[in-house]
């Protein structure tokens, strides 16, 4: 297991090294620069600024001392936020988006499987029709919709909790983090519903209940385990998309998380800073799919690696 | 059995306890200091400043947040009148070229030491060197040498600035400005500490080490998203500073800023969503600020390519077809004021010329455009055709829906309207890239000066490419004039000389536009838009 965790690593070097790549040459095929504003620099001041952070070098020596910055673990300077590198930006907005995303995904993880399973258990009863109906309908109402109406309910005409985020207390989770969470737990109870009525309908299942074991110990011990695998394999990515920062509900909410973060600097054509969140977004992706595939070894070990 | 149990759990276990931690490590700080008693006002602004170094910015969003961190020699008070900060007097020499500026004997910075003459020696220096970069060095220009300094063909200590004393300053200037005081407003002329930049370096900038002069200091910042700024109790008024915190919210979606209003969390937005524009009037009547504005919405001309090279009578036409009413009343409507002049009204001591249709029908103006777009060389058969360029908005788009309409209606011209993103708009029009396009231009200071100059020729903001030898001259014999009668005059006869060439259709003249809560109270509305914290105060209900 630890020879194969080494080996996908190492194996993710070139992806990695190639997702920069792209994305460098794609920030500097976008037209105007980062200098560009509506009040347009003197010539001058726009030259010497290209010329202190390099960009009027060639392409490739701009991306060979990127690059080389890059591997002694020099993320680059910010060229929008002047006084930062890229490194602290990403560090001030990462744990932040980790942390709403990553509360979201344990209540979309709890109240899914939760849901779900109840759903399964009670098949063709008015229960799992609405929970049935309800999850559809997280899955359909975007976040753009969602988020504004939870803001103008819960803030503004019940005053429960506040609209945003800068400066309040940790109150101000609840509204970003429900609206995360409710098209993962939507989607996740639909996914667990349909695998367990499949599994509860298999043979080994049959088995089980002719040995008499009650319906609670069928699904701990037997019929939760495999229902549990699309879950699973959905998480990686679902997982890594979600602690990378939603764009959508950071802005409604004022978040500066990496998503805002990267959707502005892309605006600001902030070269360095784009491929800095670009670079970190890569390695979410890489690790949660490494970290997926590990734990489809642990609960079932026919695919587990040798 | 229970060891498959707990193995089933794992993962959920695992980002449970991931997930705890990092909510224990990165909970966010209580602050309890919202409401009017906490004394903290809460303000909205688009972005935050994207540098608190003042001479290495250029954004206007930054320059709210830094007129409440420093003062130049000048300031301006809540009303927007021009009256002396850090200075508490100054005086003209008879030939109009040397300022001295008495400085405030009580003047402090942030750390205590007092404000001297040397202190804005360097700060000038600074800002006009090329090693500094400045965004805003030109508006050093009519100083003695500047201009040399800036293209590095002088030292920077032969600038026409000196300490005459420790609490005297002269400046020096080539040529008599009128408008010179107003830019001693401008935050990149605040004073920078010397020893201050020595001791940190780039670090100077950062909270706890930058030193500053104005009614508060930088407390914290989150960049992006949050400055705190609190009260320098060294400030030489700051007996009439009532707020002793302010707290300035990046908030980039206008409807958030509003949302974060009607929650109380915000006590001024910088802007309000224009798309619900007429709701927030109806529920929010007095808390609804919208006031003129020194700025003005165009479209320009590209004149460097057809078909508007050479062609006065197609740009005429095109700016007589446009019915300026309907547009600024149906089409923004926010209180907008249709604009005949490129100089918006408002500047004190000038009366911008208005285009000679002013007083014309839009029949009568229609029935002149489509002699003139005839007489152009156009007709049904031989259209003019060109693109419309914009950056994209919601309020650009029906804008330029609406013109493109006009148009075709009036004069049967096809005009393609073209959507692209921000730096692609700015990209394609300072590469003269363009054909008609939408702009705007907005004062820093409030003279003519401030929008007739970026239309000389060679201007860098001239962005339809326009020359016109008359209009330069006029507007160098204005700038040697001490007396403002005659400049005004010249100043009149060169922006009559820029209406007639129409290459800059002016659509409508700005307003700002604010959600500021009753519990503020000191908030008057001015034409720059200038709001400092230090003029508001927040009433209390247990005062």
């Amino acid at each position: 297991m630890l020879r194969y965790t080494l080996l996908r690593l190492l194996g993710a070097i070139p992806t990695l090294f190639g997702v920069v790549l792209l994305a460098f040459l794609i920030v500097h095929a976008a037209p105007g620069g980062p200098f560009d504003s509506e009040r347009r620099l003197p010539q001058d001041v726009y030259r010497a600024l290209e010329q202190q952070y390099g960009l009027d070098q060639p392409l490739l020596t701009q991306f060979t001392r990127y690059a080389k910055g890059l591997l002694q673990g020099d993320f680059g300077p910010s060229l929008y936020y002047r006084d930062e590198t890229v490194a602290r930006l990403i560090g001030e907005a990462l744990p932040l988006s980790v942390l709403i995303g990553g509360l979201a995904l344990a209540v979309a993880i709890v109240a899914g499987i939760s849901a779900g399973a109840w759903a399964a258990l009670h098949r063709d009863t008015l229960l799992d029709r609405l929970i049935t109906g309800l999850s559809l309908t997280g899955l359909t109402v975007p976040i753009f919709v969602v988020a504004p109406v939870l803001v103008l309910v819960f803030a503004i005409l019940l005053d429960w909790l506040p609209a945003g985020w800068s400066g309040a207390g940790p109150e101000a989770l609840v509204l970003p983090v429900v609206s995360l969470a409710l098209p993962q737990l939507a989607y996740i109870a639909r996914l667990v519903r349909g695998s367990l009525v499949d599994v509860l309908g298999s043979n080994f299942v049959r088995t089980a209940r002719a040995q008499g074991l009650d319906q609670r110990s069928i699904l701990r011990a037997h019929a939760l385990k495999p229902a549990l695998m699309p879950v699973l394999s959905y998480l990686g990515p679902a997982a890594a998309s979600t602690l990378a920062g939603s764009v959508v509900v950071e802005r409604v909410f004022g978040i500066h998380g990496l998503g805002e973060l990267f959707v502005a600097s892309a605006g600001n054509r902030d070269y360095f800073l784009v491929l800095g969140i670009v670079l970190v977004y890569a390695m979410i992706v890489i690790v949660f799919n490494l970290i997926v595939d590990v734990l489809y070894g642990f609960i079932d070990p026919r695919v587990r690696y040798a | 059995m229970a060891d498959t149990a707990s193995r089933n759990r794992l993962p959920l276990f695992l980002l449970l306890a991931f997930v705890a931690a990092a909510a224990f490590f990165f909970w966010p700080e209580r602050v309890d200091d919202n409401g009017p008693c906490a004394n903290t006002l809460h303000r909205g602004v688009v972005s935050a400043p994207e540098s608190f170094d003042t001479q290495k910015t250029s954004s206007v969003q930054a320059s709210k947040v830094f007129r409440d961190i420093g003062e130049g020699l000048m300031t301006y008070t809540a009303a927007g009148e021009l009256v002396p900060g850090a200075a508490q007097s100054s005086s003209l020499s008879a030939n109009g070229l040397v300022y001295t500026f008495e400085l405030r004997p009580e003047g402090r910075w942030s750390n205590g030491e007092p404000v001297t003459a040397e202190d804005f020696v360097f700060t000038f220096r600074r800002l006009a060197k090329p090693a500094t970069n400045a965004p805003y060095k030109k508006s050093l220009t009519p100083i003695a040498n500047a201009s040399a300094i800036a293209a590095g063909n002088a030292a920077p200590d032969t600038l026409g600035v000196r300490a005459a004393g420790p609490l005297t300053l002269e400046i020096t200037l080539t040529k008599p400005t009128p408008y010179f005081l107003s830019l001693l407003a401008h935050p990149s002329t605040h004073p920078k500490n010397e020893r201050n930049i020595a001791q940190f370096g780039d670090e100077h900038v950062r909270p706890g080490n930058l030193v500053t002069n104005g009614p508060y200091r930088l407390a914290a910042v989150k960049t992006g998203a949050l400055v705190e700024l609190e009260r320098n109790e060294y400030y030489w008024d700051n007996a009439n500073t009532a707020i002793d915190r302010v707290h300035w919210h990046a908030l980039n979606e206008p409807m958030a800023q509003y949302n974060r209003f009607r929650a109380g969390e915000l006590h001024v937005t910088s802007t309000v969503p224009p798309n619900i524009f007429q709701t927030i009037r109806q529920q929010y009547p007095n808390a609804l600020r919208v006031a003129p504005n020194l700025g003005v919405y165009y479209y320009g001309l590209n004149v460097r390519k057809p078909p508007f090279k050479d062609k006065p009578e197609l740009r005429r036409a095109l700016s007589l077809a446009i019915d300026r009413e309907a547009l600024a009343e149906q089409i923004v409507g926010r209180g907008e004021v249709p604009a005949y002049s490129w100089t918006p009204p408002g500047i004190p001591g000038y009366d911008p010329p208005q285009l000679p249709f002013v007083n014309m029908s839009q029949d009568e103006r229609n029935e002149l455009a489509q002699g003139l777009y005839a007489s152009a060389g156009f007709s049904e058969d031989n259209p003019a055709r060109f693109e419309i360029l914009y950056n994209t908005s919601d309020e650009n788009r029906r804008i330029a829906v609406a013109i493109q309409e006009m148009w075709r209606d009036v004069l049967g011209v096809e005009a393609e309207i073209v959507n692209v993103e921000f730096r692609v708009w700015l990209d394609r029009m300072f590469a003269g890239e363009t054909e008609a396009f939408r702009s705007s231009w907005n004062a820093d200071y409030d003279d003519s000066h401030a929008f007739l100059s970026i239309m000389e020729g060679g201007h860098e903001q001239n962005l339809p490419g326009w020359s016109n030898e008359e209009y330069d001259s006029l507007l160098k014999r204005a700038e040697t004039q001490t007396d403002p009668d005659t400049r005004r005059r010249y100043l009149e006869e060169a922006e009559r000389v820029l209406l007639a060439g129409h290459v800059v259709i002016p659509m409508y003249y700005y307003v700002s536009k604010h959600l500021v809560s009753p519990d503020v109270d000191g908030w008057a509305d001015n034409v720059l838009d200038y709001h400092n914290s230090h003029h508001l105060s927040l009433r209390c209900a247990g005062n």
